[in-house]
């Protein structure tokens, strides 16, 4: 199967603290990748390492077969990385519908001239970035709640708010930093259907979850960290019985 | 009548209203129409700050430079100081050009602050850029220093100086009304801008970077580049209103670009409503007329109370000022007209829900 994202040996040191200690992981085109490992493991800080919000000390990205800069958030987005966050982060005084509107930012071209002289172009641009916002919030499912503001939204359409958000930035790999965090369980079962779906539609997703249920159910393949370092990577099942990944979590 | 005859209605008497203003003005004394055209110029001042401040959420307490800028490319390049004159529709783009550039070199430096730390390096930029004003003068006599520029040109167009009145139709328009008219006009095209940049792609990425930055970086936003287009955009409405100001005047000196008048425009933006255009306007207008209204009745009502001035106008004014931003803190702390958004921020019975 064709590798999609390459990470060799990605370490990120907080001062004395190894965050991150030589982790490589390689995420395969259309699969569910699984990130799990106890609180602290590091799982966040890949995920930002990886989305250019904070540098690695030291380590690599590839990236459908290039070099990743990982340098600055905007070059991942733009190379086709896209994110949502733990703790969700809306635009949360704008309308779920702009919020989408703004996550096409990154496909589109309009300019201050543009802005400004609202010719065909832009007022085509216009258009088409309203109507994939109203698409998107459709594909999530939340289309009904398109004119409310994002903070009024009930928790879990925030979730797939700011998972069409994400989609909305045309990306081949969508990370998710726990997804199912706060949801109850027909929540979570939904988020399911709608993470299949995504899979379906050919994205490959990286997910960090909690909800072991949900990892094991849903993911391809799954890595543990454990205090920064990757201690197993394999199919769900062996890794449920790997001693290792057993005493991490359990503690020895 | 339906709602669009209505509308229309009204947007026609506003607009005959906008064009007979200045005779019922100068009814009043010129003065009032000079008050007037410093209140246009305040209005663009607020606009281009309101773009820094009210969309994309970015402090600053330096905005008066960019208006000095403006006004001094205008003095220099039309007015005997170097003997050049050039035509006002060739500089003021200029001066429009430059104080976005240096929108830039403030932006640049700034990119990593916000809030607090924003706000006093952009002061002490606005302070630089006055110094520099000031001591330009040697060794090569480029601002004539404290002594500012004089004898600046009036704007000219054809064969119509607007620095002297002319007859037309048997109706005396002088030179403070034509500016008037073409300050009215620039004030639409400034406004109709700000509309179409508030609703468009750039628009949003600002309020985007106002509401969250990082969520807005992961999203693939170039928040730097963005925020310097913000600062570009918002300087160079400073620099139009800076070339008018030099016209309107003929005379700048770096005492007119003190850091009270950037806190003034600052005010006028908060006051008004963040982040609306309407509203900023109406915070422009409102704090540019109030204080020259006190001005001409507070004097002789205190003559005809006690045959003297027991309270100077100045201090009443400051007094009055102050009075009204605690009055605004209190009961409209998101502005007189604010941004349906601001005001959700600052309703509270909405924000703990």
């Amino acid at each position: 199967m064709n590798q999609l994202l390459e990470a060799s040996s990605i370490s990120k040191h907080f001062g004395g603290v190894r965050a991150l200690h030589e982790v490589s992981l390689t995420i395969r085109q259309g699969e569910i990748y699984g990130l799990i490992g106890p609180n602290g493991a590091g799982k966040t800080t890949f995920f930002n390492v990886l989305t250019g919000l904070c540098p690695a000390s030291s380590g690599a990205f590839r990236f459908a077969g290039r070099p990743l800069d990982v340098n600055a958030p905007h070059t991942v987005a733009q190379a086709g990385i896209a994110r949502t966050f733990q703790n969700i982060r809306l635009f949360t005084n704008m309308t779920a519908l702009e919020n989408v509107m703004v996550g096409c930012h990154l496909r589109t071209h309009a300019g201050i001239i543009g802005a400004v002289l609202r010719g065909t172009a832009t007022r085509a641009e216009e258009n088409a970035i309203q109507q994939r916002a109203v698409e998107l919030l459709r594909y999530v499912g939340i289309a009904d709640r398109a004119n409310d503001l994002a903070r009024n939204l009930p928790y879990g359409d925030q979730r797939r708010l700011e998972i069409a958000r994400a989609l909305a930035t045309e990306p081949r790999l969508l990370a998710l930093d726990e997804p199912a965090a706060g949801m109850n369980a027909t929540e979570t079962a939904a988020l399911r259907i709608l993470i299949e779906g995504l899979r379906a539609d050919g994205l490959t997703v990286m997910l960090i979850e909690h909800d072991v249920k949900l990892v094991m159910g849903l993911c391809d393949r799954v890595a543990v960290l454990d205090y920064g370092e990757k201690i197993a990577e394999d199919v769900p099942e062996n890794v449920q019985r790997n001693a290792k990944v057993i005493e991490a979590y359990l503690g020895a | 009548m339906n709602q669009t005859h209505k509308y229309r209605a009204g947007v026609a008497i506003l607009i005959l209203s906008l064009l007979l203003l200045p005779f019922a003005l100068s009814a009043a004394g010129t003065a009032w129409v000079r008050i007037t055209n410093l209140a246009i110029l305040f209005v663009f001042l607020s606009l281009g700050l309101n773009i820094v401040v009210g969309f994309a959420g970015l402090l600053d307490l330096g905005y008066v430079a960019f208006y000095a800028v403006g006004a001094y490319v205008y003095a220099l390049l039309a007015s005997p100081h170097f003997g050049l004159h050039l035509p006002f529709w060739i500089i003021l783009p200029i001066g429009a050009g430059l104080a976005a550039l240096f929108g830039v070199l403030l932006g640049t430096p700034t990119l990593k602050l916000r809030g607090d730390y924003l706000a006093i390096v952009t002061l002490g930029f606005g302070e630089i850029v006055r110094i520099f004003m000031n001591n330009l003068s040697q060794p090569i006599n480029i601002t004539n220093g404290p002594r500012g520029i004089t004898l600046i040109d009036p704007v000219r167009l054809g064969n119509i100086s607007f620095g002297q009145s002319d007859q037309l139709l048997g109706l005396v328009v002088s030179g403070p009304m034509k500016y008037y008219y073409l300050l009215l006009l620039l004030l639409l095209l400034v406004i109709a801008v700000n509309l179409r940049l508030q609703n468009s792609r750039i628009g949003r990425a600002w309020e985007a970077i106002r509401e969250d930055e990082m969520a807005a970086r992961a999203i693939g936003i170039n928040t730097t580049r963005i925020k310097l287009l913000a600062f570009a955009m918002g300087a160079s409405f400073g620099g139009v209103a800076g070339g008018m100001f030099s016209a309107i005047q003929g005379f700048i000196s770096p005492e007119s670009f003190v850091l009270t008048e950037s806190v003034m425009i600052l005010s006028m933006v908060v006051l008004g409503g963040m982040g609306n255009i309407w509203g900023v306007v109406a915070g422009a207008v409102l704090l540019s007329f109030v204080p020259e209204m006190l001005r001409y009745t507070v004097i002789p009502l205190q003559m005809s109370l006690f045959n003297r001035i027991v309270i100077e106008p100045e201090v009443i004014r400051l007094l009055l000022f102050g009075l009204a931003l605690v009055l605004m803190m209190r009961f409209r702390p998101a502005g007189l007209w604010p941004l349906r958004a601001r005001q959700r921020e600052f309703d509270r019975r909405v924000a703990n829900r």
